[in-house]
């Protein structure tokens, strides 16, 4: 049952998120709530809109109450001008907690998708599914909910106390009727292979795998609770490649040189092994931080890109990590223009989000 | 039991009458709870309003606490940024909402459904304990009772507005409205509405010389004096100049003049007009927290410890009392604080300790151990909640001792340990600083000084500085929805520490800064 106020709550999240009203991005902080989950004190982020208005400028300070030596730290607190400040405990070590993954789901799915997905193969149904497994409090009496109906009605006699044990008369009033009401079910069941391929040359350093890692992860359980039958496969490169599995891609440790051309290939050469383009929908993750091992490479690269790969895939994404000067593998595969093929930036972890929706974006 | 039957026939939401009372459609159980706290409540000496309870369950409970304790308001994205911020805090069991009550005539009240029988019965003694509250204490005198109907009066209007010029125009401007929505003259008993005529006597006032009964011209010299002849004039004089002047004094209530005399569509004028009432409504509620809470708490304890409580309740009502008023530290509670100073002065006024002789007396153990036996306490507790304000309550009543056994203390923040810490318990200190976060709701005092700054139209605002900077970037941002509201270039006059005085601007061409000096 949405409330009225879920509208509003609706248009603040589209705020938030950028969606509209972009004049009042600048005003929303991510402020937290601070909670406690067991002995450990969480903080929860929300996010804040707070509109200018005029306030006195600096830490105001101000009263509290409780036992301290002047000079006792209170807490960090919060950095306006108004009014009280201070909220934190003293000393404890903070456990940041992550918005639950069905939240981030939510923010990202109403963003994201795998684009051009296509029904392929045997099994595909179009769309969702509808089934009439909900409930609604109106609605046509052809569609009343008979059971319900007389569980609302009893529990309301229950409760104002005009239930009569001995002579039970249940009557349903207008306020009692439940209807049955529609769910949509969703259903992508089309067949998709997603390649994830990771450059683990000795350039590659900690910071850098561990931006890749979590650009990664994202977009595999996202992806993974959006798409019922995703099948995922691992590559890591450095002079060669060699296929590996979920564990040992996050956790692999960086060595040798890199030629990026070989993760093309193997890549190819699974596909064609494995997964024919007609019955299956193939997408890539390629992340690297561009030093490929020299000019002749890369354009071996863009030849395997440009006739192998990009004819047979969906989409081939690459991310670029902290790339030193020089030339990059992604101006190499600049030269190439292709809607399925999409490059992103990866400085720091806030850009991770904005990569995600770069490669998976439904265009806003 | 036969007239409850006849009462709840089994049509929820409609009120019947019986036996000459309204019966609400609460459960049986809540139903015999009220009217046992009423009576309690009006035992102790409560005088209220009728009060009207409801029970909702958690979500629909955040809805009305995020609309302000009213069922609906008009629809914009800060009831949504509240709304969210309590489901959370809800759904990671941070905070629990109690009850809503609001300031109307019925009053309502809303009970959280999954509470026990033990909960409500505290909820409800703290709830007559406000419904008390708002009909007795003066700041609350010319409040709109009738604010259910107003506000959703109020929503109606911002909605047609929406369909007549679209969400995010409107959104707009309610927004701008918001950014000043603070500045109104809150000493104004209740809402002013100037008169659009001028007085009528056309006759320049002139000097009045006294005339007593028999007037003798020789005692002329005397009775009116050159010197009192020449101040009246002055005094003439300086009124004249002064309503030359565009308003002719600061006013504070600066919603009230852009009302007046911005450049306002009807619909903007429209929705200011309801941003401010809104604004005036919810004033004194902002400026009596402490003593709402405080009075309100005091209620609730005397009432169940005395007369409500069932033995078997004691432990979890102990335990549901001590979490309203605990108290972090950092942070003051205004539960706690404005009991603590109701028992402190129902104690103080039994035992006389107050007046002169009280306040003359040095000797610590004296004063500790006065007790004139006069047992006005009670009467005094009820007087006080009605004539003060958080502000007179703190002033008058929060004494070295008090603070001492509260163990107060004042923090500011360090900048180079990033950090806040106790900076005193020096008592004049406390005191000080409390009051400062009480005056103007803790924002600083802005006033319309021109109307029609250097002949242009623009508006001149001017800062009553006084020690402490305003935040130039907010305020310059602030501006900057003036500058919507007016239509012409506006301005702010302040004081910056170690720049001296400044003046901030927006126009057509952006923002500026002039230095004063």
């Amino acid at each position: 049952m949405a409330l009225p106020i879920e509208r509003d709550s609706q248009r603040f999240r589209q705020i938030v998120h950028g969606h509209v009203r972009r004049n009042l991005r600048k005003y929303i902080a991510d402020s937290e709530l601070i909670g406690q989950q067991g002995k450990r004190v969480v903080s929860i982020p929300i996010p804040e809109i707070e509109l200018p208005h005029f306030r006195f400028g600096g830490r105001v300070g101000g009263v509290g109450q409780g036992a301290g030596e002047i000079g006792t730290p209170i807490g960090r607190g919060e950095p306006s001008g108004d009014g009280n400040a201070a909220g934190d405990q003293p000393g404890l070590h903070i456990l940041e907690v992550e918005i639950t993954l069905e939240e981030l789901a939510r923010i990202l799915g109403e963003e994201l998708e795998l684009p051009r997905i296509e029904p392929k193969g045997k099994k595909n149904v179009d769309g969702s599914i509808t089934r009439y497994t909900g409930i609604r409090n109106v609605g046509p009496e052809s569609l009343r909910h008979f059971r319900r109906t007389y569980r609302q009605a009893l529990k309301r006699q229950l409760a104002s106390g005009t239930y009569d044990s001995a002579r039970p008369m249940i009557i349903p009033v207008r306020e009692d009727k439940r209807y049955r009401s529609w769910k949509e079910y969703p259903r992508p069941h089309n067949n998709a292979v997603v390649f994830y391929l990771m450059d683990v040359s000795g350039s590659m350093t900690q910071r850098k795998k561990e931006l890749v890692r979590q650009t990664a992860f994202w977009i595999d359980t996202w992806l993974r609770a959006n798409y019922r039958h995703l099948t995922s496969r691992y590559i890591v490169h450095d002079a060669a490649a060699k296929e590996v599995d979920q564990h040992t891609f996050y956790h692999l440790r960086e060595s040798g040189g890199t030629r990026i051309s070989s993760a093309y290939e193997l890549t190819h050469q699974i596909v064609n092994e494995e997964y024919d383009p007609v019955d299956w929908n193939l997408y890539a993750f390629h992340f690297s931080d561009g030093e490929n091992l020299g000019h002749e490479d890369n354009q071996r690269c863009l030849k395997l890109v440009q006739e192998d790969l990009l004819p047979k895939f969906n989409l081939l994404c690459y991310g670029q990590v902290l790339g030193t000067a020089g030339h990059l593998f992604i101006d190499t595969l600049g030269e190439i223009h292709d809607d399925k093929l999409v490059m992103a930036s990866l400085k720091d972890s806030d850009d991770i989000l904005n990569a995600i929706k770069a490669f998976l974006g439904k265009g806003y | 039991m036969s007239d409850r039957q006849a009462a709840n026939d089994g049509k929820p939401g409609v009120l019947k009458v019986v036996e000459g009372k309204v019966m609400q459609n609460l459960p049986t159980e809540l139903c015999e709870l009220q009217e046992a706290i009423g009576n309690y409540a009006r035992e102790f000496g409560l005088d209220f309003p009728e009060v009207r309870f409801e029970v909702l369950d958690y979500r629909l409970l955040n809805q009305v606490a995020a609309y302000d304790g009213f069922p609906t308001r008009y629809p914009h994205w800060r009831f949504g940024m509240e709304f969210e911020r309590l489901a959370k805090s809800y759904a990671y069991g941070l905070h629990r909402i109690y009850e809503v009550v609001i300031n109307t005539d019925p009053c309502y009240a809303y009970l959280l459904a999954s509470n026990k029988s033990l909960d409500q019965k505290l909820v409800m003694a703290h709830v007559y304990g406000h419904a008390d509250f708002f009909k007795n204490n003066l700041w609350f005198a010319h409040t709109n009772r009738k604010m259910l109907d107003e506000m959703a009066n109020h929503a109606t209007r911002v909605r047609r507005h929406i369909n007549r010029q679209g969400l995010e125009k409107v959104e707009e401007f309610i927004d701008a409205c918001l950014t000043v929505d603070n500045l109104i003259d809150i000493h104004a008993a209740g809402v002013r509405r100037r008169s659009n005529s001028p007085p009528q006597d056309a006759r320049p006032p002139s000097v009045r010389k006294l005339q007593p009964n028999q007037h003798k011209e020789y005692m002329d010299a005397f009775i009116n004096p050159p010197e009192y002849l020449a101040e009246q004039k002055r005094k003439l004089d300086l009124d004249e100049e002064r309503q030359k002047n565009f308003p002719p004094d600061p006013e504070r209530d600066v919603l009230l003049f852009l009302l007046e005399h911005a450049p306002l569509e009807n619909w903007q004028h429209d929705i200011l007009d309801i941003v401010r009432e809104e604004a005036y409504y919810f004033a004194p509620q902002r400026q009596t927290k402490i003593m709402n809470e405080g009075w309100a708490s005091f209620v609730h304890t005397h009432i169940m410890t005395e007369r409500a409580l069932e033995p078997n309740e004691l432990i979890d009502y102990a335990a549901h009392h001590a979490g309203t008023v605990a108290t972090h530290a950092g942070h003051l509670n205004p539960y706690k604080l404005g009991l603590e100073l109701f028992r402190s002065i129902e104690d103080r006024w039994d035992r006389g300790a107050f007046g002169p002789d009280y306040e003359a007396c040095d000797d610590l153990v004296a004063r500790r151990d006065w007790d004139l036996q006069l047992g006005l306490g009670r009467e005094r507790v009820f007087e006080v909640r009605q004539i003060f304000n958080d502000i007179g309550f703190i002033d008058e009543f929060l004494t070295e001792e008090f603070a001492r056994d509260q163990a107060l203390f004042s923090f500011e923040y360090d900048a180079h340990a990033e950090q806040y810490k106790i900076a005193s318990r020096e008592f004049e200190e406390i005191k000080k600083k409390l009051l400062f976060h009480l005056t103007n709701f803790g924002r600083p005092i802005i006033e319309v000084i021109d109307g029609n700054f250097e002949n242009r139209g623009e508006l001149l605002l001017a800062h009553r500085y006084e020690g402490i900077d305003l935040d130039i970037p907010f305020a310059e941002a602030t501006l900057r929805n003036l500058y919507t509201l007016w239509g012409r270039p506006v301005h702010i006059e302040t004081e910056v520490k170690d720049k001296g005085r400044l003046r901030l601007s927006h126009g057509p061409d952006g923002g500026s800064q002039q230095n004063l000096e």
